[in-house]
């Protein structure tokens, strides 16, 4: 019995200190973000790896999702004889919510994952603290540019998703199944509208893109620093961003459209 | 790895494509194009029930979209809605007398008001209140005067 209240107590102060340990990294990194910002060279180099290199998968997996979407959509709506109404469908499901949530887990399995890897080898190798020795700030020189990417870029890997898969959509839907382009195009652009979805979008992506890079960088940053240690930091990256990006996704639906 | 430069150039298309896509979202799906019509009057209705009709909702005269409803508000002594909606300036040469109906686009469709134009020499001006109103139509009660006028019978 004494054992089980102290395991429950042991594991409930670890999770507290790595929360708080959380936290402070978070706020040294925010604190950070201005000098930062003044080296736009490390920031660009940053947004390749983080951006650019998962730009790819976002698109493919964007135009599947899209494809998709138009062929079940015109299945089921063709029993109400309302084909017309798949724009507005497609549209509204991708830039509301599969627009802003699958490419964040996309990015967390493609970017979030490297980062983690990234920086919990340069830990593992001792590069970090041979950094401090020099008196470079690791924070500033590794951490935070790469947090700075990742925050910029998921608004617009989200808003490419959410392009590529309308236009997969469209493809599907008008060019294979023969729905009407115009009726299309025209009930969604009467049906979507540009604050209340598209700006609620892409607040969800940055919000998304925030909690992803936090969660991978810290994950990268307190692992322990051996290969297994490495290993199951990536894992957690993966298993604790999409936890907290479906998590958030109710709360700020909630928020945006729910009247709770 | 890269070059910087070649680094640096795929860097920018990743952001113009980006923003790109953000501005497509804007202008081609959504209904932001259609927010440009910002000068123009305000007129008002007042209906017995406004029925389904909600902000943003057309204005149309001969199956033209002229305008769009500004707001609904509850009239607390004559008990009606009254319903305010904006007119592009372009069209100023709306009869006074013109009388405003709140119509479904299609069976299921949203609700839009139509106006009728009338016969006066005068124009409706930034302010004015159109006087001849129709209700819009609610399905459940004709369905419900449809089923006690069987029974009468």
């Amino acid at each position: 019995m004494i054992t089980f209240l102290s395991t429950i107590g042991h594991s409930v102060i670890v999770t507290l200190t790595k929360t708080g340990r959380g936290a402070l990294f978070l706020k040294q990194t925010l604190t950070c973000t201005l000098s930062v910002l003044c080296q736009p060279r490390l920031i660009s180099k940053q947004l390749f790896s983080v951006g650019v290199l998962t730009i790819l998968i976002i698109t493919i997996s964007g135009l599947f999702v899209g494809m998709v979407l138009g062929l079940q959509g015109y299945y089921i709506l063709s029993d109400f004889g309302a084909e017309e109404t798949l724009g507005v469908m497609i549209a509204a499901s991708l830039v509301r919510e599969l627009g802003p949530v699958v490419s964040a887990l996309l990015f967390a399995g493609r970017a979030g994952s490297s980062l983690t890897a990234e920086i919990g080898l340069m830990k593992a190798t001792e590069q970090l603290s041979g950094m401090e020795m020099m008196a470079v700030d690791p924070i500033q020189r590794i951490v935070c540019p790469r947090f700075l990417a990742g925050c910029f870029s998921m608004p617009l890997l989200a808003a490419i998703f959410s392009m590529v898969g309308i236009l997969g959509g469209q493809l599907v839907g008008v060019t294979l199944l023969g729905v009407d382009e115009g009726a299309f195009w025209s009930q969604m652009q009467s049906s979507i509208d540009f604050y209340d979805d598209i700006l609620n979008g892409v607040i969800k992506s940055l919000v998304f893109g925030f909690v992803v890079t936090w969660i991978s960088l810290f994950e990268g940053y307190d692992a322990i620093p051996t290969s297994e240690g490495v290993s199951r930091a990536t894992t957690r990256t993966v298993v604790y961003s999409s936890f907290a990006i479906l998590g958030m996704d109710f709360i700020l639906t909630a928020l945006m459209f729910g009247d709770i | 790895m890269q070059n910087p430069k070649s680094l640096e150039t795929l860097v920018g298309l990743f952001v113009v494509i980006g923003i790109g896509a953000l501005f497509f979202l804007g202008l081609n799906v959504s209904n932001l194009a259609s927010y440009s019509d910002t000068d123009g009057y305000t007129i008002t209705a007042r209906f017995e029930n406004s029925g389904g009709l909600k902000v943003r909702s057309p204005v149309s005269v001969a199956g033209v979209r002229i305008g769009r409803v500004t707001a609904i508000d509850f009239d607390n002594t004559s008990y009606e809605s009254v319903v305010q909606m904006k007119i592009g300036a372009q069209y100023n040469t709306l009869p006074d007398d013109s009388s405003a109906s709140i119509f479904t686009a299609g069976l299921l469709g949203e609700q839009y008001i139509g106006l009728q134009t009338g016969a006066s020499e005068d124009y409706l001006t930034q302010n004015s209140e159109l006087e001849l109103t129709q209700s819009a139509i609610v399905l459940e009660e004709i369905i419900g005067q449809f089923l006690f006028s069987e029974k009468e019978n």
